[in-house]
């Protein structure tokens, strides 16, 4: 560690300025090598990952680093947002539902050396599990009680209760497998078992991996020597770094209103997909007037979905009519059940005993689409007499403490970002202060069976309540926008789960 | 003199002492917890709570302070939150670009608003100083940070001649690097170099009317000898003065022109501290920012000493 103290700055800079000398030293003997064929990507997100380890800390862009380039989990999610086998094989699931059995792959070890078995896929579980474990996901894994090795290639998970969406749940960045070894550093220097190894991370600036020459399955093995994330925060400078060539890709650009300056630039090609991220406007159920069913329905209806796309995300947007987007399995279109219309919503409101309408706060947070969508809304509401006032709150840890921790708030507006996260309506305490039996059943239910026709089924059923008890305004999902170079090929159009898969990524001749 | 400058150090601790109390307690208030940001929406209470162990959290304000103190005196300015790496090797990480970034601008400010300046006073209605004028008001109306994508649009879109953004690193080489910091660097300069041209102005004008510049014409120099040699070194103390304002403020307030160039600098490491509440960091640097004010301040007053015989007397 490099220790310092902050008296003597003059030697800190007289320490900074011989570095300086010293690398202009060494640049002139490391002149840049001519460029090969193409075998390198520079990638852009606007958000820099906080750690590298998926497994300990929330932030998305963790895992739109590190899961399936450096980290594998027992299964992955594919680009249909489909379960499928990666480190174990295969598995099956006892008839009662407490019992799975996973056969693991045989061969694989970690970017260290390390050997990939059921004992370090036991300690992998157990440390997201475990007392002391700040897995962000640590609910996943609450359910299953003990874990067998019979022998290095098998492990058995004993469940207390039945959990269908476990599986899937695995498949997630939260649930990869990590060395016993390696673990305790994988913030800093992530170790898996992906196609990608950890090279550098220049903090505040970009991650660097490297192509893993003994990956495991020679199927998925990486395309690309070197991949760069590099991070940039700023809409312009991500458009300026795209259209310089500064950058080959941008799958998640952040400024929808530029994405038309694309048009005609004869080396980049523009995608729009959709995300996880669902654009909601959560009320507090235990507050009046949101406690009334018909005042909630009034304001929906009161929304012209359409619109709000339109003024917050230049038009580019799924309107949802239920806490659900396209991509997830038995999703079912749910706008048409309280659509757009003023007069039924200005009855419902007088029949709720508020004929001139209301004042309430919406707390904003700072992102685009957040004060964006609150202004539309605010227009819109106002054509039924409720005033809404918008407050700025500073996310997320502003809001985290007003909204999510306190409850201390009528109406707020935020992207949702977990995939199939609709059982957030049936956590108890949550926001929203949503309090319905019939929907927290469908949520038991669905872990009471692991068959994927009847879990659609059951959550085609939790869409249609929550699109008429709209304990949320559901308003859009949004888009992927996705700005890359032509001749890339194999970058995910949608995405079903926030990542960057690379291991397909390749450049066309 | 050796009396002044223990008794200007001294006063230099205790100020630093001050601020970290103060920087210490606003951080404490500022509502949000590192710890939830960190875990996202789904933590239990439970892994919280466990979160807030390992970070030192659960601990009682007194002693956070105490221990943050202690490290900050023997060189151990504590563990990123979020980067899980050392807070000192990050700020000096970041030094490695926002202060080159700093002193190229301030080189470049006084490079055009020196001479600039002199001459406008020299000439005093010409038509340099019509140019320094028109000059000073432009650069300082017009925002560093727009500055900056007029140069990114210009140079890099438009021309492809310069990279828009990023930082390579020192260590890919000294030209890749002073290309990342040329147009950060103008768009910083600009500004400080119409406030510069300004201020270097009316001291020019100021001095030209004091005894000994009427004097040392009257002995016969000429019109140059009297500006160069006389007037000029004792216009210097408040330009000096200026000038370290000006320094402390170009690392401490870059961070809108960091931003836009996506340059990895000190002030974006403070900015993203924020947003993440990544406190440890925030008080580090912010803390670091009080300190080089004050270590500027201090080594101004030293400069004085040495341009201005006088003010050694007085001491």
């Amino acid at each position: 560690m490099i220790k310092v103290s902050l008296a003597p700055s003059a030697r800190l800079m007289r320490r900074i300025s011989m570095g300086a000398a010293l690398s202009a030293g060494i640049m002139v003997l490391a002149l840049t090598p001519a460029e090969a064929a193409k075998t390198t990507l520079n990638l852009g997100m606007s958000v820099e990952p906080a750690g590298l380890d998926p497994t300990i800390a929330a932030p998305v862009a963790i895992g739109q680093v590190t899961w399936q380039n450096i980290f594998e989990g027992l299964v992955s999610i594919d680009e249909t947002g489909k379960v499928q086998p990666q480190l174990a094989k295969s598995w099956e699931i006892s008839p009662d539902g407490l019992t799975y059995t996973f056969k693991l792959q045989s061969g694989v070890k970690f970017h260290d050396g390390e050997a990939f078995d059921s004992a370090a896929a036991k300690f992998a579980l157990d440390r997201a599990r475990g007392k002391d474990s700040v897995n962000p996901q640590k609910r996943f894994f609450s359910s299953i009680a003990s874990i067998d090795t019979p022998d290095a290639e098998t492990l058995v998970l004993h469940l207390s209760s039945p959990t269908g969406s476990l599986v899937y749940w695995l498949g997630w960045p939260a649930s990869v497998m990590v060395g016993p070894k390696s673990a305790a550093d994988d913030k800093t220097t992530p170790v898996g078992t992906g196609p990608f190894k950890f090279s550098t991370w220049a903090k505040g600036d970009h991650v660097e991996l490297v192509k893993n020459a003994d990956y495991w399955n020679k199927d998925d093995a990486a395309k690309l020597d070197k991949v760069t994330f590099r991070f940039i925060n700023d809409p312009q400078a991500q458009a300026a770094a795209l259209k310089s060539g500064d950058l080959d890709a941008f799958p998640e650009f952040a400024a929808p209103e530029l994405m038309s300056s694309f048009d005609g630039d004869a080396r980049l090609t523009t995608k729009i997909g959709n995300t996880e991220l669902k654009v909601v406007a959560g009320m507090n159920n235990a507050r009046k007037p949101f406690d009334d069913k018909r005042v909630r329905q009034a304001l929906m209806m009161a929304i012209d979905r359409q619109t709000v796309i339109d003024g917050a995300w230049s038009g580019l947007g799924t309107a949802i009519g239920s806490h659900y987007t396209p991509n997830d399995p038995g999703y079912q279109d749910m706008t048409g059940v309280l659509p757009y219309n003023v007069e039924k919503a200005k009855a419902l409101l007088a029949e709720a005993g508020y004929p001139n309408g209301f004042t309430f706060t919406i707390k904003s947070p700072q992102m685009a689409y957040a004060p964006r969508s609150a202004q539309v809304i605010q227009a819109m509401l106002a054509e039924i007499g409720v005033t809404m006032n918008i407050e700025p709150t500073e996310f997320p840890a502003k809001w985290v403490k007003d909204v999510m921790t306190s409850r201390d708030y009528d109406m707020t507006i935020v992207a949702h970002a977990e995939p199939m996260d609709i059982d957030i309506y049936s956590r108890d305490p949550y926001y929203f202060n949503y309090k319905n039996p019939a929907f927290n059943d469908l949520m038991k239910k669905v872990q009471n069976t692991a068959d994927p026709a009847e879990q659609a089924k059951i959550y085609g059923e939790a869409q249609k309540i929550l699109a008429e008890d709209v304990p949320a305004l559901y308003l859009f999902v949004m888009p992927k926008l996705g700005v890359w170079d032509k001749k890339l090929k194999g970058l995910w159009e949608n995405e079903p789960i926030p990542s960057n898969v690379l291991s397909n990524v390749s450049w066309e001749e | 003199m050796i009396a002044l400058l223990s008794r200007r150090l001294a006063g230099l601790v205790i100020t630093l002492l001050v601020v970290s109390l103060v920087i210490f307690a606003v951080m404490d208030l500022l509502p949000g917890d590192p710890a939830s940001i960190m875990l996202g929406t789904s933590a239990s209470p439970e892994t919280l709570a466990a979160l807030r162990r390992d970070l030192g959290l659960d601990q009682p304000l007194l002693i956070r302070y105490g221990q943050w103190l202690a490290g900050v005196f023997s060189g151990n300015l504590g563990q990123s939150y979020t980067y899980g790496v050392p807070v000192a090797g990050l700020i000096i990480e970041r030094l490695a670009v926002t202060l080159p970034l700093a002193l190229i601008a301030i080189m470049l400010s006084v490079l055009i608003a020196l001479p600039l300046g002199v001459l406008a006073a020299a000439r005093r209605g010409g038509i340099m100083d019509a140019i320094a004028t028109v000059f000073s008001q432009v650069s300082i109306a017009v925002p560093a940070f727009w500055v900056a994508l007029l140069l990114i649009i210009l140079f890099s879109t438009t021309l492809g001649l310069m990279p828009a953004g990023g930082f390579p690193g020192w260590g890919t080489g000294f030209l890749p690097a002073l290309q990342a910091l040329i147009m950060p660097a103008v768009a910083l300069a600009l500004p400080q170099a119409g406030v510069l041209t300004r201020v270097t102005r009316s001291a020019v004008l100021d001095t030209m009317h004091e005894d000994f510049a009427r004097t040392a014409v009257a002995k016969g120099l000429s019109r140059s000898a009297v500006l160069w040699r006389h007037i000029v070194p004792n216009a210097l103390v408040p330009i000096l003065t200026i000038l370290g304002l000006q320094f402390t403020f170009l690392v401490a307030g870059a961070v809108l022109v960091e931003n836009v160039f996506n340059l990895p600098g000190l002030g974006r490491l403070a900015f993203q501290a924020l947003s993440q509440r990544d406190i440890i960091v925030m008080q580090d640097v912010v803390l670091f920012f009080a300190g080089l004010v004050i270590v500027m301040n201090f080594i101004v007053d030293l400069s004085y000493l040495a341009i201005d015989p006088r003010m050694r007397k007085a001491a």
